[in-house]
């Protein structure tokens, strides 16, 4: 991104966030990502692995609550 | 997260501007307005993004290398990873025990069959391109086969005026023909109907002829008198001695 970090509050501003906005972004992040790595002639393993290593650091995020009650100490 | 943009839709549709009048196409935009490019599309890219050990993008290394170097993002990995197992963000449980084992058994996996799978796979791609491939030259070939035939239908129609030239001699000689056939009949019919002409010119004559000398014969005849008869029969009689006698002698 070419967006310096002083900038980052009046180009969040800038966006667009209706709905149409929010699929728009989602849609070009989608094709970014799969025209480069997965959509080439040899494709390697690490287009579809970074995909399932979000998925699990996003479902392990989901279940943190449940998981909290197997800590081992209570104050870190 | 959804709720406040579901709530706020309708409003935000009322606030479009009315669809054009009825019977006009109901168009809020100008469709077609940019040109159609009609450049090639461009081949697909040999590789992917880099990625290092199969979780993070080369980019990130990059990014890291002008202020920390080789080891930063190693350094930046352990440091959080310890930060996350002192504070137990990430809790070490059972959980964490079965993932060990299944991502051991996976990357051991990976290491041993990926590049058989990999050549597989690239195998079955090459096949599809080559098929693809040889479509298309199929297709190039058969247009330039057919360029070329039109070509010659081209070159062949340019002989058409020595077609028509033979066509107009052939007809010509048929007129020709006609022409002097139906010449001939006009000369057959007249020359019959003057033949005939002559033949009963010839007819007429030939019987007012005949018919003359019978009546002449038959006058004649009618005019010797018995007298008449005896005396010539007598002359005759006299005429063969005489002429029996010169014969005698000149024998």
């Amino acid at each position: 991104m070419d967006v310096k970090l002083g900038q980052l509050g009046s180009w969040l501003a800038m966006r667009d966030f209706t709905p149409g906005g929010i699929m728009g972004a989602v849609r070009r992040g989608y094709d970014r990502y799969y025209n480069k790595y997965i959509n080439v002639r040899k494709g390697g393993l690490g287009g579809i692995s970074m995909v399932l290593a979000g998925y699990i650091v996003l479902s392990y995020m989901w279940s943190y609550s449940h998981v909290k009650h197997d800590r081992r100490r209570k104050y870190h | 997260a959804l709720c406040p943009l579901v709530l706020t839709a309708p409003a935000a549709l009322r606030a479009l501007p009315p669809p054009a009048a009825v019977g006009v196409l109901h168009a809020t935009r100008p469709l077609h307005t940019t040109q159609q490019s009609l450049a090639p599309v461009s081949p697909l890219p040999e590789k992917g993004g880099e990625v290092r050990h199969g979780l993070i993008p080369e980019e990130f290394f990059q990014f890291l290398y002008p202020k920390t170097g080789v080891t930063g993002p190693y350094m930046l990995g352990t440091g959080l990873l310890l930060y996350f197992l002192s504070k137990e963000i990430y809790v070490i449980n059972h959980e964490t025990a079965a993932a060990a084992c299944i991502l051991t058994v996976i990357i051991y996996g990976i290491k041993k069959f990926g590049p058989s799978v990999a050549a597989f796979a690239d195998k079955l791609n090459e096949e599809k391109i080559a098929t693809a491939q040889a479509m298309k030259n199929e297709a190039i070939q058969t247009l330039q086969t057919a360029i070329e035939q039109e070509k010659k239908e081209q070159w062949r129609a340019e002989g058409r005026s020595y077609l028509f030239d033979a066509k107009r001699n052939n007809i010509a000689m048929l007129l020709e023909a006609n022409y002097r056939e139906r010449l001939l009949m006009v000369y057959n019919e007249v020359k019959k109907r003057l033949d005939y002409q002559v033949a009963m010119q010839t007819l007429k004559r030939q019987k007012e002829q005949d018919h003359m000398i019978q009546w002449v014969e038959k006058n004649v005849i009618q005019s010797i008198t018995p007298q008449q008869q005896k005396d010539s029969i007598a002359k005759c009689i006299l005429d063969l001695k005489a002429l029996s006698k010169s014969a005698h002698a000149a024998v």
